[in-house]
């Protein structure tokens, strides 16, 4: 195996990587925690904030 | 929706200054910008004083915009929003202190070094070897107080704006020391440590590196906090911002060689950055779309909230000029493109459009909130800022479009005999309309900045007096 094999592999496996991420991202059980995630900007102020409740998480797509 | 009472556990002193000092920075650098631009218009005003001469002022301006600028701008929000959806204070207001006061001292000793002709040489790395070590410093203070505050936070998730803002501060941390990396000779001269097109490949790693972490990374995680928050919903698509971070920092990283085509740099590094450079129109325009769509259903909100539209216009530029890039990254196009006017055009309709109008548009967003107010004194001179900046922006990177083609026409016309049909000087003069529009758009720039502080500063001054009038 020479150093063109390596590059071959290496080429490969950072594909593979790339398509493992985004089958990770979009499978159907990140879904509730990205949307809570998602919301992360609004969190703080509910905590805060009697009147809204944190469980109404906007929601988007 | 004020806040500022509602969290009295975060360090908002911090943030405050960074924001004001946005400000101030904002209006230094680019009156430093028009001056060089004003330059080329009318060469006199260099009074024939080598310390305003183009060549020590252009540094300065580029130093005190990116750096100064825009560094307090991603200082202020990333200390701001690492907060709020850690949902803990910082991890220590010292470190925050010495921040704020380093990268001040960093700014200032730049101001005078750069017009006494002090540099490595090094392009947005001109400063020197004792300015480089402190930079380094603070770096790694603003590193450990910003990865110490996600590590003792509050929420079970990391928020998407913070991975954004953490590759920004650890790569910028690596790209400053590989490249600054000097052997001094005396307290204000020092030799780069590489030699040759090595040295060339180091610089332009860290060139364009600056760029797509310190200029994108770092305002993309501006972008996914301020987006949202203006339009009151969150992200478009968490999954797609989650594809985005990794794609394009996988990817940013390759791009640097397509600043040497046609250079001593072998040929297949140049045509690896070129690909390279191709590849990042995707994750750019992925994180764009994920910015503009979070709109979706909410457009209406842009006809009479100005601060919105300087979020959102700012994406449009992104997505301009991240196409503009790949496509000047190809080594055809940039045979023509390379060293001319269009360059300069290219940058600004990055750092004007792209950079500059989100981190307006979230100092506008932070600061009635930092000082406990409603909301800016006057709503309708962010609409007069951001006509300006648009307008401002657009003249800017439409008179340097004219004159890159046209310098790179005439610089490559060749007569039948291959001798040049244009002298370098013809090339010039025929420049001089394009300048003197730029020096508008710039002139236009500093205006809406000029109003930016004074609408700043009125929404400021009041602040002892109000919680009076409140509990009363």
């Amino acid at each position: 195996m020479d150093i063109t094999d390596l590059r071959g592999i290496s080429a490969i496996m950072v594909m593979v990587g790339f398509m493992g991420l985004v089958f990770w991202a979009y499978s159907k059980r990140q879904k509730a925690s990205f949307d809570e995630a998602a919301n992360l900007p609004f969190a703080d102020e509910d905590s805060h904030n009697s009147g809204k409740s944190k469980l109404e998480n906007k929601d988007h797509d | 929706m004020s806040t500022a009472t509602e969290q009295p556990t975060y360090n908002y002193k911090v943030v405050r200054q960074f924001a004001i000092m946005t400000v101030v920075w904002g209006i230094v650098g680019m009156s430093v910008g028009v001056l060089i631009a004003a330059q080329l218009v009318w060469p006199s005003l260099n009074f024939d004083t080598a310390w305003l001469s183009f060549g020590r002022l252009r540094p300065l301006h580029t130093n005190a915009v990116i750096f100064a600028f825009g560094g307090s701008a991603l200082f202020a929000t990333s200390y701001y929003v690492v907060q709020r959806t850690c949902q803990v204070r910082l991890f220590s207001d010292a470190l925050a202190s010495f921040t704020f006061w380093g990268w001040q001292l960093v700014i200032v000793l730049a101001a005078i070094t750069l017009p006494l002709g002090l540099t490595s040489s090094k392009e947005y790395a001109e400063l020197e070897w004792p300015i480089d070590i402190l930079i380094a410093v603070v770096w790694v203070a603003y590193a450990i107080n910003f990865l110490g505050t996600v590590k003792i936070r509050k929420t079970s998730h990391i928020y998407v704006a913070n991975w954004f803002y953490a590759a920004f501060i650890i790569t910028v941390a690596v790209l400053h020391i590989v490249n600054s990396a000097a052997l001094p000779v005396s307290l204000t001269k020092s030799y780069s440590a590489y030699s040759g097109a090595i040295d060339a490949m180091a610089q332009w790693w860290y060139g364009h590196n600056a760029v797509g972490f310190f200029l994108t990374a770092g305002f993309l995680g501006m972008m996914y906090y301020f987006v949202p928050k203006q339009a009151d919903r969150p992200v478009y698509s968490y999954r797609l911002s989650i594809v985005h971070f990794w794609a394009l920092i996988c990817t940013y990283m390759w791009a640097g060689p397509h600043h040497l085509h046609y250079t001593a740099l072998p040929d297949w590094t140049q045509s690896l950055g070129m690909v390279m450079s191709l590849i990042l129109l995707a994750p750019s325009w992925g994180g764009m779309i994920n910015g503009m769509m979070t709109l979706s259903g909410a457009w209406h909100k842009l006809r009479n909230d100005p601060i919105l539209r300087f979020l959102v216009v700012s994406l449009s530029f992104y997505g301009m000029s991240t196409f503009e890039g790949p496509m000047m990254a190809i080594k055809t196009v940039n045979a023509l493109s390379h060293y001319t006017d269009w360059t300069i055009g290219h940058v600004h309709a990055g750092a004007l459009g792209w950079v500059a109008m989100i981190s307006i548009g979230a100092i506008y967003h932070l600061i009635p909130r930092l000082f406990d107010k409603e909301q800016m004194h006057s709503v309708g001179l962010i609409n007069v800022h951001f006509w300006l900046a648009t307008i401002g922006t657009v003249l800017y990177i439409a008179s340097m479009w004219v004159n890159g083609i046209l310098q790179g026409l005439m610089w490559r016309a060749v007569n039948a005999d291959g001798t040049l049909t244009y002298s370098f000087v013809e090339a010039l003069e025929a420049s001089h309309p394009g300048f003197l529009v730029r020096w508008l758009g710039g002139v236009f720039w500093v205006t809406g900045m000029l109003i930016m502080a004074y609408n700043v500063w009125m929404t400021v001054r009041n602040t002892e007096a109000k919680p009076v009038a409140q509990t009363a």
